[in-house]
């Protein structure tokens, strides 16, 4: 064949058949690809630091150890006042975020489990009463349900002087949840270290009880067991170094309380709203993991005389987890993410503070903004890699 | 007593079940009370129920006050103050929740868009339109055709941007979103699924950034600092920011769909293209496509629904969408003090439009569930 073609065309049929390679095609649009992205980039930058320079302003971010100059209400873990730096505040935005996302993904999960069960319930009032709230917290925007509920704190919770309180120490007004503030004492350190004990006597109990099962087929009550001891352990400690945590009540002075521990309305706000609307999510995913498991399944196990709880144990769950987990990851990365709404109500998150108000103050908008996504990222990256772990333990080994 | 009737094996006549088990009372006893603890949760559901749904009713319907020209004199017609919602002030409201402050001669434009929007829709939702070929065409130009009409230019009075609100701008961010983020979250998906590890790699790196981190820091983002990416002295409308910005945001999530899709399509489907000598992308288009978009679009509306809802975050940065409308309308202060009938309101508003398009994907789901029947276990 070759010797039939003309030899000017041997050049173009070359050159053709390059073309129609397969992998030298590729390597040469990815080499395009990276350089037209490379030049996007470029160009993004060079227009940066033109518009930048423009406008006076230098990347740099010695702006984080300047005075802030602005009070944040609500600061529970770390201390701070408006004489101390940029930096701070932003490490007080970020407590405050990881503080309302992890109480958040704890009451989601709560409530949206439950709901899930009720869902499925074979009551039929239960089902639909479920199903009429997840339909409706679902199909409304979580920046309306946290307004709503930021309404109701501020205006229909009563005021501190006629607030009635729970045990005399639980206080619910609108400007926030009073409780009592643990003091701890010389010794305290006896009732953490009972915890720990506790705690790992409970995952030794547990793996001795399932060792016993596989060789014996004796079943352990380990639940009940992990809890007494868990309750106990602390509270026997307590009392033998001689009760050194004690409580600072609140006092209502004037009108307002003074002493306990507080939490403000925006946080309450926040948490409540941003649990319930992440808790429909989650109940649907429960429910359509537990539906997924095939009938025989259960039936089959109840012919074999597993009673039904053993049965939602050993057979459903186990199975329905592995399908539960990536959307509930999915939904735990969700609320995190819309855990930064708090800036609607006023709620000092790490977007608020470092991206809002440090931003305002400081010009330093790509400073501030590059930091904010940092932090936003690395939280995925933990909530998913820690998800990611706990499925890969729960998955169930096949052949 | 009577004498017992005896029957030869098989004939005797079937009896209606006991009458506790059928009917009504049947349907009662299995349903609600069945045993002791449902017994007990139904009355607890329906103390819940009493709780509060004959208060919220007569709220809502029985004390309203339908008609009146400031809260006062809506209040005063009511057996006492906050007895009833005052839907008069969401009546006067009304256009301004629709359209913000669009200039009202030129409404038509907005209204026609409006109903545009169900022609371009129906191609895609229903596939027993007559003509839905040359339909597909109008919805491709559809985005297109309503920019120009809400926007003006070209022979229309053109409209200041910042006029454009309520409803108007919902859709207008919603459908913007969709409409760019199906084509790019198609082109990322096909990028993050190909072999060629580079375009691969930078596929990944763009869908995990943008859903790794809020859309309000996006909006943050479109609101300070993007004008500083363009060419010294462009500057942007902030709508026009918004839209780039909610257009990247959805197609990321647009691409895990799609390749949520992708992973449904048996691998012997593209062999055989590759073995009937399609390319790539005739592969794509012909055999691909047509299968991953279908099974994808309970997806697609899913993220749709959750587009529609996220565009209230735009008011964050001072925009007036439907929720900001609410909001502006609290601070009347002939009106003041009626948050609830404002919420309540707009949440009714996002909740027909999202709970209709989330029935939609479940018809769906059921009957392309049907289509596959003998892969189901």
């Amino acid at each position: 064949m070759d010797q039939v073609a003309a030899s000017p065309s041997q050049d173009r049929s070359q050159f053709r058949r390059l073309f129609y390679n397969k992998e030298v095609r590729s390597v040469f649009f990815q080499i395009v690809t990276v350089l037209g992205v490379c030049a996007l980039i470029a160009y993004i930058g060079m227009n940066m630091l033109t518009n930048l320079e423009a406008v006076g302003k230098e990347l740099s971010f010695s702006f984080l150890g300047a005075p802030a100059g602005y009070d944040i209400t609500f600061q529970p873990f770390v201390s701070y006042s408006p004489t101390e730096t940029h930096f701070r505040a932003a490490m007080v935005g970020l407590s405050n975020t990881l503080l309302v996302a992890v109480t958040g993904i704890i009451l989601a999960t709560i409530m949206g489990f439950t709901l899930g069960v009720m869902r499925l319930s074979r009551n039929f009032l239960i089902s639909r009463l479920s199903q009429a709230f997840i339909d409706f917290t679902r199909n409304v925007p979580l920046l309306l349900h946290i307004f709503f509920i930021y309404g109701i704190v501020i205006n229909v919770l009563p005021k501190p002087k006629q607030a009635e309180g729970l045990a005399d120490s639980f206080f619910l007004t609108n400007r926030g949840l009073y409780a009592p503030k643990p003091i701890f004492e010389e010794g305290a350190w006896l009732v953490l270290v009972a915890l720990i004990v506790a705690i790992g006597a409970s995952i030794f109990i547990q793996r001795w009880a399932k060792a016993r099962q596989i060789a014996t087929g004796q079943i352990f009550p380990v639940f009940w067991t992990c809890v007494g001891l868990i309750v106990s352990l602390p509270i026997i400690a307590f009392f033998i170094s001689g009760m050194p945590i004690s409580f600072d009540f609140p006092k209502l002075k004037g009108f307002n309380f003074k002493g306990g521990f507080i939490l403000r309305p925006e946080y309450l706000a926040l948490w409540f709203a941003l649990s319930y609307y992440t808790s429909s999510f989650i109940a649907e995913i429960v429910r359509g993991g537990i539906l997924a498991i095939h009938k025989g399944q259960r039936e089959a196990s109840l012919a074999l005389g597993v009673t039904p709880n053993r049965t939602l144990q050993l057979v459903i769950i186990p199975q329905a987890l592995p399908l539960i987990i990536p959307p509930l990851a999915s939904n735990y990365l969700n609320l995190t993410k819309n855990s930064s709404l708090a800036i609607a109500i006023g709620y000092y998150d790490i977007v608020a503070t470092l991206g809002g108000i440090s931003l305002m103050q400081t010009g330093k908008e790509v400073e501030t903004m590059f930091l904010v996504l940092t932090c936003y990222l690395v939280l995925s990256l933990i909530i998913s890699g820690s998800m990611n772990f706990l499925n890969s333990r729960l998955q169930l080994k096949s052949r | 007593m009577t004498k017992q009737k005896s029957y030869i094996p098989g004939t005797h006549p079937n009896l209606p079940p006991p009458r506790s088990e059928a009917g009504l009372l049947g349907w009662m006893r299995q349903n609600l009370f069945a045993t002791w603890s449902d017994t007990f949760l139904t009355l607890f559901g329906l103390y819940v129920l009493y709780s509060f749904l004959p208060d919220m009713v007569s709220w809502m319907f029985f004390e309203a006050v339908w008609s009146a020209s400031s809260r006062k004199e809506c209040w005063a017609a009511m057996s006492e103050p906050m007895a009833g919602a005052c839907w008069a002030f969401v009546k006067v409201r009304f256009n301004q929740f629709l359209y913000g402050f669009y200039p009202s001669e030129e409404l038509w434009r907005v209204n026609l868009s409006f109903v545009m929007l169900f022609v371009a829709l129906a191609p895609v939702l229903f596939d027993r339109v007559p003509g839905r070929k040359q339909l597909f065409l109008f919805t491709a130009l559809f985005p297109f055709i309503a920019g120009w009409l809400i926007f003006g230019g070209f022979g229309l009075e053109p409209v200041d941007t910042v006029k454009i609100g309520g409803v108007a701008l919902t859709l207008v961010i919603g459908v913007t979103g969709i409409a760019f983020s199906l084509p790019a979250g198609i082109l990322l998906a096909l990028g993050r699924t190909s072999n060629l590890p580079v375009l691969k790699m930078l596929c990944v790196i763009f869908i995990e950034f943008i859903r790794g981190v809020p859309l309000i820091a996006l909006l943050f983002i479109a609101s300070t600092m993007l004008n500083y990416f363009l060419p010294p002295g462009t500057t942007f409308d902030l709508l026009v920011r918004v839209l780039i910005m909610v257009s990247l945001f959805a197609s990321a999530y647009m691409a895990e769909v799609i390749r949520g899709g992708l992973a449904g399509i048996p691998k012997g489907q593209i062999e055989a293209a590759n073995a009937a000598g399609l390319t790539y992308w005739q592969t794509m288009y012909l055999i691909t496509m047509p299968q991953v978009l279908k099974i994808s679009i309970p997806g697609i509306v899913n993220t749709f629904i959750g587009l529609f809802k996220d565009t209230t975050l735009v008011v964050v940065i001072g925009m007036f969408d439907t929720l900001g409308m609410g909001r502006a309308a609290l601070a009347d202060a002939t009106w003041i003090g009626l948050t609830r009938e404002v919420y309540i309101f707009i949440a009714i508003f996002f909740f027909i439009c999202c709970q209709s398009m989330s029935l939609y994907s479940n018809y769906l789901e059921r009957k392309l569930d049907t289509e596959n029947k003998f892969q189901k276990k």
